[in-house]
């Protein structure tokens, strides 16, 4: 690395909730000196179009992502509980709404 | 335009304090969106390029509201008072014509002196710190203006600052932080925003002179009493400073002109490229 | 799993479509590939807010004004989700930096020609921004994971560009007799450096296969220019204007228009530096970075003493 990349702003992931009531979703990232600073960022980059009501922002680094490697271990023992999904269950016609 | 030309045309009351008025707004905005403009592409890293764009556009937009309001203004005046107004031949051709006045008409077809813009939004962009010092002083200054302009008893302008107030909100809290940023960053940014402040403090004592469009327009309700607005500014700029670990200037001495069409070297140029297009082929659809 | 069955596993994900995501093991070339298109096509957009910059103080209108800055500003904005894209790849956005500034990485050539008058801002976003489009739709569907969603993102904001283009083209083309010299002056000097755009012919672009099989590249540079071309042709006749090139005859039997011969020469030496404004653009944008340095550090340093102040104030309290 050279001596002008020491001063290089960190990288932020923002997300945004596009409308009242929905969950907040991963927009894409940016860089900025500070959390202050990186909230307007994502104003001014990522909510150009009415695309949010709300930001959160956070400094990539703090993010844990899962391994790939995993993913086995971690997904696939959720493919036979389909229990846990209503349509599992037979229910009489007659029986609306439930 | 003015059909009977034997009738006796009398212009209401403050009509042409009223155009001096929103053709100050507007070319304040207009100007200042246009030297915003000049750091699109330049910026020093592309996450504020994109902010400093934004802000460029709000001004921008403004600056057509207010356009098209003074545009409505003289359209309604008989052509012999529109002729009056501004002295370019371009404005007099298109006067003489018939045609009716737009938006492009006010911001290409007048020449500098007809330009009502402070001096402080003229001043060139030099550096990082100069934009910022301008642009903290105008946003803090259009805050409070804003603020209060929602009250104005004159419905189109009072709208107007409605929609304003929420965009120059953002601005001042974006240049506010930057003038911080500056001031307690680094010895060089420091310096740099001290300089900034102590050049363009001179052309700060003229957002809140009132001259005599500004005495009518207070005296009508329709726009506020500056000195009011200068102590809100004063102490705003002061608490933002004390941040920065930087003092107001200890200069008095204060210029003058712009409100009136005397102006810095700077707008002629500025001029010479807003204008160029409209001047070179006069009268045409873009 | 041994290298082996890992580039097996990627290549089974390759050929199923599935979307290859950072955290995924990916062959060395592959990323390499992929740093070099992504940040070229971020170089590109940054470097390309340039020519258009230059008419943002003389637009004609207002109106035209705010459209234009809003334009380059977009792509301000997608150079920014390119160089993050990127990013994610292990490249920090200032070694690219230095990359563009030091000669070493390439954008698209067309951004080293001049915008001399109002009608090249038409041209622009008709002829360059329809061919980015053309080369960027596909990519919304390709294979790495990053890259596809700036893409996405991208395009959905081009949609707009292409259009202002257009209409400012047709505005000058019903417009008085100058302007509909300039508009035909403009689209006389674009149309050739816009077919370049799309890279030189397939015979000489050695990585296409490969990049097609990993779906960075989802069609040809030949079969987009083509493409190109031809929706060109028909717009070109709604403007009234007259095609740059003598050559362009529909041809029956392929279903497309033939077109005469690109100077590769010409290609060949702009890409090597030799354009009206490669020094130029070069020099602006290293002017612009290296006159923010201090800014830039100005904020880090700002945030690192708030930082330090807000941990004494906590172990104060």
């Amino acid at each position: 690395m050279k001596d002008t990349n020491k001063a290089e702003w960190p990288l932020w992931e923002v997300f945004i909730r596009s409308k009242a009531g929905l969950d907040h979703k991963h927009a894409g990232s940016l860089h900025a000196a500070d959390a202050q600073m990186a909230m307007e960022n994502a104003r001014d980059v990522y909510t150009r179009r009415m695309e949010g009501v709300s930001i959160w922002v956070v400094e990539s680094k703090y993010i844990h992502a899962s391994d790939p490697e995993e993913s086995e271990s971690l997904y696939d023992p959720a493919n036979d509980k389909i229990y846990r999904h209503p349509t599992f269950y037979n229910l009489p016609d007659e029986v609306k709404y439930m | 335009m003015n059909s009977n030309p034997n009738s006796e045309f009398q212009i209401p009351n403050s009509t042409l304090e009223l155009l001096d008025f929103t053709l100050r707004l507007a070319d304040d905005a207009v100007i200042m969106g246009h030297r915003l403009g000049e750091w699109c592409g330049h910026g020093p890293v592309l996450e504020q390029d994109i902010a400093l764009t934004n802000t460029a556009l709000d001004h921008l937009g403004r600056a057509r509201s207010l356009y098209q309001y003074a545009a409505d203004q003289v359209n309604r005046l008989p052509v012999d008072e529109k002729k009056k107004l501004f002295t370019s031949v371009a404005f007099q051709n298109l006067v003489s014509s018939g045609a009716s006045v737009d938006e492009d008409d006010l911001a290409c077809l007048r020449d500098c002196w007809d330009f009502r813009n402070v001096l402080l939004v003229e001043q060139p962009n030099n550096d990082w710190a100069y934009t910022i010092a301008r642009s903290f002083f105008y946003d803090a200054f259009n805050y409070f203006f804003f603020t209060e302009l929602v009250k104005s008893k004159n419905e189109t302008l009072s709208s107007i600052a409605e929609k304003s107030l929420k965009e120059v909100t953002y601005h001042l809290r974006w240049s506010s932080e930057w003038v911080v940023r500056l001031g307690d960053g680094t010895d060089e940014s420091h310096a740099r925003i001290l300089t900034a402040i102590n050049d363009l403090w001179m052309y700060t004592g003229e957002l809140f002179t009132m001259n005599e469009t500004d005495k009518v327009m207070f005296q009508q309700g329709i726009a506020p009493d500056l000195d009011q607005i200068k102590t809100s500014w004063l102490a705003s700029v002061r608490s933002v400073f004390s941040e920065a670990t930087l003092t107001i200037p200890t200069g008095t001495w204060m210029q003058h002109g712009g409100k009136e069409g005397t102006h810095s070297e700077h707008l002629g140029y500025i001029l010479a490229d807003m204008q160029f297009m409209q001047r070179a082929y006069p009268e045409m659809e873009w | 799993m041994t290298v082996h069955s890992f580039q097996e596993h990627f290549d089974k994900l390759i050929d199923n479509e599935v979307t290859i995501e950072p955290k995924d093991w990916m062959p060395d070339d592959y990323r390499k590939t992929l740093i070099r298109q992504i940040s070229q096509h971020a170089h590109s957009e940054v470097v390309g807010m340039l020519p258009e910059g230059n008419w943002i103080t003389r637009a004609p209108s207002l109106r035209r004004k705010a459209v234009l800055l809003a334009k380059i500003q977009d792509e301000a904005g997608h150079g920014l989700y390119l160089y993050s894209a990127a990013e994610t790849l292990g490249v920090s956005r200032d070694d690219l930096y230095d990359q563009l500034h030091s000669g070493k990485a390439k954008y698209s050539s067309i951004f080293n020609y001049p915008t001399l008058t109002w009608a090249d801002m038409g041209a622009i976003g008709w002829l360059v921004d329809g061919a980015a489009i053309m080369n960027q739709v596909p990519l919304c569907r390709t294979s790495y994971g990053p890259y596809a969603r700036a893409m996405v993102r991208v395009c959905k904001e081009e949609s707009f560009h292409q259009r202002q283009g257009f209409e400012i083209m047709l505005t000058l083309s019903n417009g008085t007799e100058v302007q509909k010299k300039m508009a035909q002056d403009s689209f006389n000097r674009w149309w050739w450096p816009s077919l370049m755009m799309f890279g030189p012919p397939d015979a000489d672009s050695p990585h296409t296969a490969q990049s097609v099989r990993w779906r960075i590249k989802r069609l040809t540079n030949d079969e987009l220019r083509q493409k190109f071309i031809d929706v060109t042709v028909e717009q070109a006749k709604v403007l009234g204007l007259d095609m740059p090139d003598k050559d362009i005859k529909w041809n029956e039997e392929r279903g497309h228009y033939d077109f005469g011969a690109i100077n590769w020469d010409e290609f060949y030496n702009v890409v090597k530096g030799n354009g009206p404004c490669n020094k130029q653009r070069l020099e602006t944008r290293k002017k612009a970075w290296e006159e923010g340095k201090w800014v830039r550090d100005a904020a880090m340093a700002h945030a690192e003493k708030r930082k330090t102040r807000m941990n004494k104030a906590a172990q104060a309290a």
